[in-house]
């Protein structure tokens, strides 16, 4: 039993059962403690309501998703190419990296509002929130990945004659990685966290505008499944930035 | 194969006369080697010896170009034996320095890629240097997948990669446990007969310089200077249990005299 636990399968065995056990005790507790419906709505009712026509979920799913996605994908290109400048240009880091640091200070959510006169109602200024949030951690942890370098390793670079470029290629860049994806991971939460929160601000459509809707009408099912395709949004992109991990990097190199 | 055990008739391969280096910080002087003098032939195993800040390591990389010194003069290389500074130093650190991301023979081959050699003669050149260290099978495997011997074991194929003249080694073995680092000195002497370079070891255990060395340069510290440099008249193949012998402790005792360890 331990071995098997300990197995690959075993592993992803316990993880889906451990899912469907979280839904069976929420059943249970709906339906034996006869939890009004406004309250906490059963499983079943919260996947009907999937079925209600008004809610046009499909349309909100895409409108988060393109939200979250995109400020994601944003603030990897920005952060990690703002992090690249900084290992080329040493003066540029001493004097920018102190600025951002205090940028990440500002409360993102507080922004919210500026961001809305700025870019309008809708998919952009959410988009924005998501990026804000999401690209310090990208770039900090990039940056702090590309300073690390053993000294005895740029030696060794520099015994042979090795240009500037190669030590980036081969030894910087693909040593910077495990980093860049812990800033990735953690920066995939707050995009959706930002995107959300963007969308209560102020919006017009999306699975956070959806929420404050539904809430008028006391309709908790819609509100729990609202809930629940923000958070398999936030899974797949997890997912995805796990599965490219796998792909990039092995094992003993992950952070 | 060729050098160590040649005539006193062979040219040096490296010549130091009276080279000094002093690190400057602020208005702070400190001298971090004076008056090193020494040669070494080609194909002979030199190991300097001493203790934490007498120099060694800094005249290591004066060796490998990575620092200029002061005082005095370096030359390497001679008419029979040419030397480019550029693609003729091997290193080897204390710590493996292997890239996690990379398997065993690319990491080897890292040496040949940041010097642009044909890399499928390379690779094969790899294969054969990773079975002189007794790394065969382990050429897909990743650095976490083997123990810290194995690991230097890669770091000292890897120098020897692109062929160097020169390979400096800055205390390769001090990380491992005794009985790995014996076995390690063993494996260095099995490699540098059958690869005939010139090497030049750090270390800081006294036994292992002599066990090593076809000669000595004692460095002593404060002020870091070189105080002896000797030839240890030992035959070789060496075994673990020249360590027992009387002629082995009689050039320990000389050294740790020097180093004032009586």
């Amino acid at each position: 039993m331990k071995e098997w636990i300990d197995s690959t399968g075993g592993r992803y065995s316990m993880a889906i059962l451990a899912h469907l056990a979280l839904l069976l005790a929420w059943y249970l507790f709906v339906r034996l403690g006869e939890v009004p419906r406004f309250v906490m709505p059963s499983p079943g009712d919260t996947f009907q309501s999937l079925l209600s026509p008004n809610y046009d979920w499909w349309f909100n799913v895409r409108v988060t998703g393109t939200e979250i996605f995109g400020g994601y994908f944003l603030a990897l290109v920005v952060g990690v190419l703002l992090a690249l400048c900084f290992t080329w240009s040493r003066s540029l880091e001493a004097l920018v990296l102190p600025l951002l640091v205090t940028l990440n200070m500002i409360p993102k959510v507080a922004l919210g509002p500026l961001f809305i006169v700025w870019f309008k109602y809708g998919v952009l200024p959410n988009t924005m929130m998501a990026f804000s949030i999401a690209v310090f951690p990208i770039l900090l942890n990039t940056a702090r990945g590309l300073r690390e370098v053993e000294p005895e390793l740029l030696d060794l670079v520099r015994s042979l004659h090795g240009s500037r470029w190669q030590l980036f290629t081969k030894i910087q860049f693909p040593g910077s990685l495990p980093y860049v994806f812990a800033g990735m991971k953690v920066a995939a939460i707050l995009a959706v966290a930002g995107a959300i929160v963007g969308e209560f601000l102020g919006s017009d459509r999306g699975l956070g505008y959806l929420m404050l809707q539904v809430q008028v009408t006391l309709d908790t099912p819609a509100m729990f499944m609202a809930v629940l395709l923000i958070t398999l949004i936030g899974m797949a992109l997890y997912g995805l930035v796990l599965l490219l991990e796998f792909f990039l990097i092995p094992k003993d190199a992950r952070l | 194969m060729n050098g160590h055990d040649s005539t006193a008739a062979a040219e040096p391969f490296i010549h130091l006369a009276g080279v000094s280096k002093v690190y400057r910080s602020g208005r702070k002087e400190h001298l971090a080697i004076s008056d090193a003098s020494f040669d070494v032939l080609p194909g002979e195993l030199v190991s300097l010896v001493g203790p934490s800040g007498c120099g060694k390591s800094t005249l290591l990389k004066i060796l490998a170009g990575l620092h200029g010194h002061d005082e005095g003069t370096v030359t390497i290389g001679s008419a029979s034996h040419a030397f480019d500074p550029a693609r003729d130093i091997g290193m080897v650190f204390q710590a493996p320095l292997l890239l996690k991301w990379r398997r065993i023979l690319d990491n080897v081959l890292l040496p040949a890629e940041l010097l642009g050699l044909p890399m499928a003669a390379a690779r094969e050149r790899g294969r054969e240097l990773l079975a002189l260290v007794g790394l065969s099978g382990y050429e897909d495997k990743y650095p976490y997948e083997l123990s810290g011997g194995m690991q230097q074991r890669a770091a000292i194929a890897r120098s020897l990669i692109h062929d160097p003249k020169l390979v400096l080694m800055d205390e390769p073995f001090g990380a491992l446990d005794a009985l790995t680092r014996e076995k390690m000195n063993l494996e260095l002497l099995r490699i540098w007969k059958e690869s005939g370079k010139t090497i030049v070891f750090v270390t800081h255990g006294i036994s292992e310089a002599v066990f090593l060395g076809s000669r000595v340069v004692v460095f002593t510290a404060g002020p870091a200077r070189m105080a002896d440099n000797f030839t240890i008249d030992l035959p070789h193949p060496r075994t673990l249990d020249l360590k027992t012998q009387e002629r082995f402790g009689a050039y320990t005792r000389r050294i740790y005299k020097l180093l004032g360890m009586e």
